[in-house]
């Protein structure tokens, strides 16, 4: 088979190498685009210490939640926590470090990192608790905080459709932090609903070229809804 | 009569334009969409990735990979665009959205704002929020004038830590609508029935009350 087959057939192989003490970027938005299975597994490799960046920290007993279970994530890097009780608990007893960081700066971490570009200049959070310790610099008049990238031995990855190159596309709001995720990790595993066959993917619709993805694997998803809002018909 | 949240959100459409790209925080300032103006056209963003946002879907609709920045599932409207998380902050930290919306605990003189944090209280984060108020140019904070204690929440210093720094040019209370100019609110507008004295004496910071002072029409 070809050198750029990304696919992988067991979530054994495609977690392989992560230990202890490791630092993870994962897509998703609340729990909406989340690599379950793949955070499924990480809870049954039972590796501790982590460091994990990531929009939110999941809820209760499904996403990343899972992971304070075993008490596995040591810090977390966020922009809004606390949708889970022993997200809670574990951030109160100071078990568990929590870095709060700004939507857009979490973003720009990870596409930073991805890019190439150690650290970048933004307006977000000058004259806030977030800037305290961090560089300012001045430009055109206005302050701007020096933020660095978040550059991850493990990025986890949820998209909708890849083919066996690990070009991918991604289904609605279910993109969100994904894309830039997929760029930061030393090794990007995906996982997706459909591996496809070269060839099958218009090249103009692809979201994630797949010189970013190390390992790609199908998956089935629960795709559990947080706040399930409907209008009557 | 103190504005209703209602009230509220039908006050702040009116600053609405056609044609402007709009985001609303959650809480009052979502309510700001039943109220758009007729004859105008405007397309809300949400900051998880999504630019023309629709009603709550039905049943039949109801999509788990499609959410606002509320987490709630969500439909987009016709001509609706879906992008990265990145390409949505390039929007508001590139000043492309033409107007916020949000809610807060304190404003101040000085246009600094405090909406995320209380300490000693659990804290969930920002968000987005500071994102917004760094970047967009046009912003609006909907809030009560005063806390539920009586205490003031128009200050000459925001004492709760804060989400951005000189960025609030405009405020929309139960009691009135004011602006921050040259370090004072300047209270443009009040609530039917609200008279000049109860704002003065529900307003901690430096506050120029000018010689007419319109009242609201609903």
């Amino acid at each position: 088979m070809s050198g750029f087959d990304k696919v992988v057939h067991s979530y054994d192989e495609a977690m392989q190498g992560l230990t202890d003490g490791m630092t993870i970027v994962a897509g998703g938005f609340g729990i909406c685009g989340i690599p379950e299975n793949l955070i499924n597994q990480i809870k049954k490799m039972g590796v501790k210490g982590l460091t994990i960046a990531s929009n939110n920290c999941g809820v209760d007993g499904f996403g990343l939640g899972v992971l304070l279970e075993d008490k596995q994530i040591k810090t977390m890097i966020a922009s809004y926590v606390g949708e889970n009780k022993l997200f809670e608990q574990q951030m109160m007893s100071g078990e568990l470090e929590v870095i709060l960081t700004p939507q857009g700066t979490l973003a720009e971490k990870m596409r930073a990192a991805g890019a190439g570009i150690p650290a970048f200049y933004t307006a977000t959070g000058y004259g806030t608790p977030i800037a305290e310790g961090k560089e300012v610099r001045e430009f055109n008049g206005r302050h701007y905080v020096l933020e660095e990238a978040i550059k991850a031995d493990f990025a986890i990855v949820k998209a909708w459709k890849a083919d066996r190159y690990g070009n991918a596309i991604y289904r609605h709001t279910a993109m969100n932090f994904n894309p830039m995720a997929a760029t930061a990790g030393k090794i990007t595993v995906m996982e997706v609903e459909e591996i496809v066959e070269p060839g099958e993917l218009d090249p103009t619709q692809v979201h994630t070229p797949g010189i970013y993805v190390d390992r790609l694997i199908q998956g089935t998803f629960e795709k559990r809804i947080e706040r399930r809002t409907v209008r009557s018909a | 009569m103190t504005l209703s949240r209602e009230q509220m959100a039908q006050r702040v459409a009116r600053e609405l334009k056609d044609g402007y790209y709009v985001n609303l925080g959650i809480g009052i300032p979502t309510l700001v969409a039943n109220y758009i103006p007729e004859g105008i056209e405007v397309m809300f963003q949400s900051e998880n990735g999504l630019l023309g946002m629709g009603a709550y879907p039905t049943e039949e609709e109801l999509d788990a990979d499609l959410i606002n920045a509320g987490k709630e599932t969500v439909t987009t409207i016709k001509g609706a665009s879906i992008f990265s998380s990145s390409d949505s902050f390039a929007m508001i930290r590139g000043g492309h959205v033409d107007f916020t919306v949000l809610g807060a605990f304190e404003v101040d003189v000085q246009g600094n704002i405090a909406s995320w944090m209380v300490p000693g209280k659990l804290i969930k984060g920002m968000g987005g929020a500071m994102d917004l108020v760094a970047a967009a140019p046009n912003i609006i904070v909907i809030m009560t004038h005063a806390d539920k204690y009586g205490n003031s929440k128009l200050l000459d210093h925001c004492a709760l830590p804060l989400t951005g720094a000189g960025c609030i040019k405009r405020v929309l209370t139960d009691l009135a609508y004011l602006e921050i100019e040259n370090g004072a609110f300047i209270l443009k507008e009040r609530a039917p029935g609200v008279s000049v004295e109860e704002i003065v004496s529900k307003t901690a910071g430096k506050l120029i009350v000018p010689d007419h002072v319109p009242e609201m029409t609903f």
